[in-house]
């Protein structure tokens, strides 16, 4: 960026436009993105049981996203096929 | 300041301080919706599964950062292949090879409106929260006087004296930039 550009877009206008290009990300996105810790212990339980027990295995493989709400984890889609991943490894 | 820099933000995420993974996802998460968004024009529901996978790829291998402070080129990295691929997968005619002109822009301008927000984080709580409702929460000034108890006036004119401090801020970082300034007021 030129000395002129870096000016410009220091202007009160320029620096308006700036700031509107990062409006907040949808709260409930960055909720989930923050309780990532607690899902992936969540998941770990889920994963462990699976391990152990067949029928629970079979259960969860067939609806993912309400074992991962029963655990009291957003079942976002990302989380979902981690688990699946995870359940069939 | 910034209340920790990308590195101890890194360190305190990897001893298990869950305020700092709190925050490491506050302070990026603008950035990435962002280059979802705005960059990459993805639709809601998929710049969701790409901020989540974003987020995810992030928790899981914070511990292979070789570079802690090269953080954020780490996010931008990761979150520009997920919204590639998504925009690959929706593209069954034509390979997406190679960015196209315009969304390398819009990037240079997230990074150069990231700098910016960086700089605001340094300013009175005050300046950074009115700043923030009128920019980039599109508050009316009634709104913010509403919120703040104060009279709509007084957010115009606290708005643009914050505006010039952010400005003073960042021509401090830019000295040339700064003289250019000062003779083009005079």
């Amino acid at each position: 960026m030129s000395n002129r550009d870096a000016v410009k877009r220091h202007d009160e206008e320029g620096l308006g436009e700036l700031l509107r290009l990062l409006p907040p990300a949808p709260a409930g996105w960055v909720l989930a993105a923050q309780e990532l810790p607690r899902a992936r212990a969540g998941i770990d339980g889920l994963v462990q049981r699976a391990q152990a027990d067949l029928a629970f295995r079979a259960t969860l493989l067939a609806d993912v996203e309400a074992a991962l709400a029963a655990e009291g984890v957003e079942p976002s889609r990302p989380l979902a096929d981690l688990l699946r991943r995870r359940v069939a490894e | 300041m910034q209340a920790s820099s990308d590195a101890d933000l890194v360190a305190a995420c990897l001893a298990g301080d869950s305020s700092a993974w709190d925050e490491l996802v506050e302070r990026f998460s603008r950035y990435v919706f962002a280059i979802a968004t705005q960059a990459f024009r993805l639709p809601a529901h998929e710049a969701e599964d790409v901020f989540q996978e974003v987020f995810l790829r992030v928790y899981d291998r914070l511990n292979t950062l070789r570079e802690p402070s090269a953080l954020r080129p780490w996010i931008a990295q990761l979150t520009r292949r997920e919204c590639i691929d998504r925009v690959r997968q929706g593209a069954r005619e034509t390979p997406v090879e190679e960015l196209p002109e315009e969304v390398e822009s819009e990037l240079d301008r997230l990074e150069e409106a990231f700098d910016v927000r960086l700089e605001l984080s340094t300013l009175s709580p005050e300046c950074q929260d009115v700043l923030d409702r009128f920019f980039c929460r599109d508050e009316s000034y009634r709104t913010i006087g509403a919120a703040l108890d104060l009279p709509a006036g007084t957010i115009a004119s606290r708005i643009s004296r914050c505006l010039g401090r952010l400005r003073e801020r960042l021509e401090g970082r830019n000295p040339v930039a700064a003289a250019s300034s000062e003779r083009r007021d005079r």
